[in-house]
């Protein structure tokens, strides 16, 4: 088990119904692959720096989550079906990744 | 008089030095992880067309001048650096 860290843009175009569905969808593929979700952040609406399928909005998505190695294949073949993506970035995270990580979730409890 | 244009110095001219040395931000700062998501401090590295800036300029230490480097990469193909751009500050 490794302690990954994805983040994804939606389509600006869908609902916010539509996204919630589509965040739900993946956090639960992911749990379905035996995987932890650990945390999450939402985002929201964000400019993009530069137009991405002619698109110059989307809404951002992290997952941190603890998966076997194998796993994040099969997970960036369910990003690539999923027309709804925009992109998405999947980095395992190093010692020093996951110290930071555990300071920004206290500091974000804080706030 | 007309020897006026050989002067001579007693004592060596001052030439220009840099009144700080450089240093590497991280390791001064104790930072050990550049993260990717955030593009604000990531902006410091980079030039107006958001080109990444040399070593030279930054005084980043080689260790952190390629995470520096990885951060930045990882920020752009997310959308949250540019690339190119035109007047990026």
């Amino acid at each position: 088990m490794n302690k990954y860290e994805t983040v994804f843009i939606l389509n600006p175009v869908l609902s916010e119904s539509q996204v919630k569905e589509t965040v739900e969808k993946f956090s639960s593929f992911i749990k379905g692959l035996k995987s932890k979700i650990t945390h999450e952040e939402n985002w929201g609406l964000k400019k993009l720096k530069y137009p991405i399928q002619n698109k110059r909005t989307g809404f951002y998505h992290m997952f941190e989550h603890e998966s076997d190695p194998q796993t994040t294949k099969e997970l960036e073949v369910e990003f690539k079906r999923d027309e709804r993506v925009l992109r998405w970035l999947s980095v395992k995270l190093d010692k020093h990744a996951i110290e930071y990580a555990e300071k920004r979730k206290k500091k974000q409890t804080k706030s | 008089m007309a020897r006026e244009s050989e002067i001579r110095y007693l004592s060596p001219v001052d030439i220009e030095k840099r009144s700080q040395s450089k240093y590497c931000r991280f390791k001064k700062m104790g930072i050990k992880y550049v993260d990717y998501k955030d593009p604000d401090f990531l902006m410091r590295f980079l030039n107006e067309q958001g080109k990444i800036l040399p070593r030279r300029i930054t005084g980043n230490s080689l260790k952190f001048q390629r995470r520096v480097a990885v951060a930045i990469k990882r920020a752009r193909q997310l959308a949250l650096l540019p690339y190119v751009a035109d007047n990026l500050k």
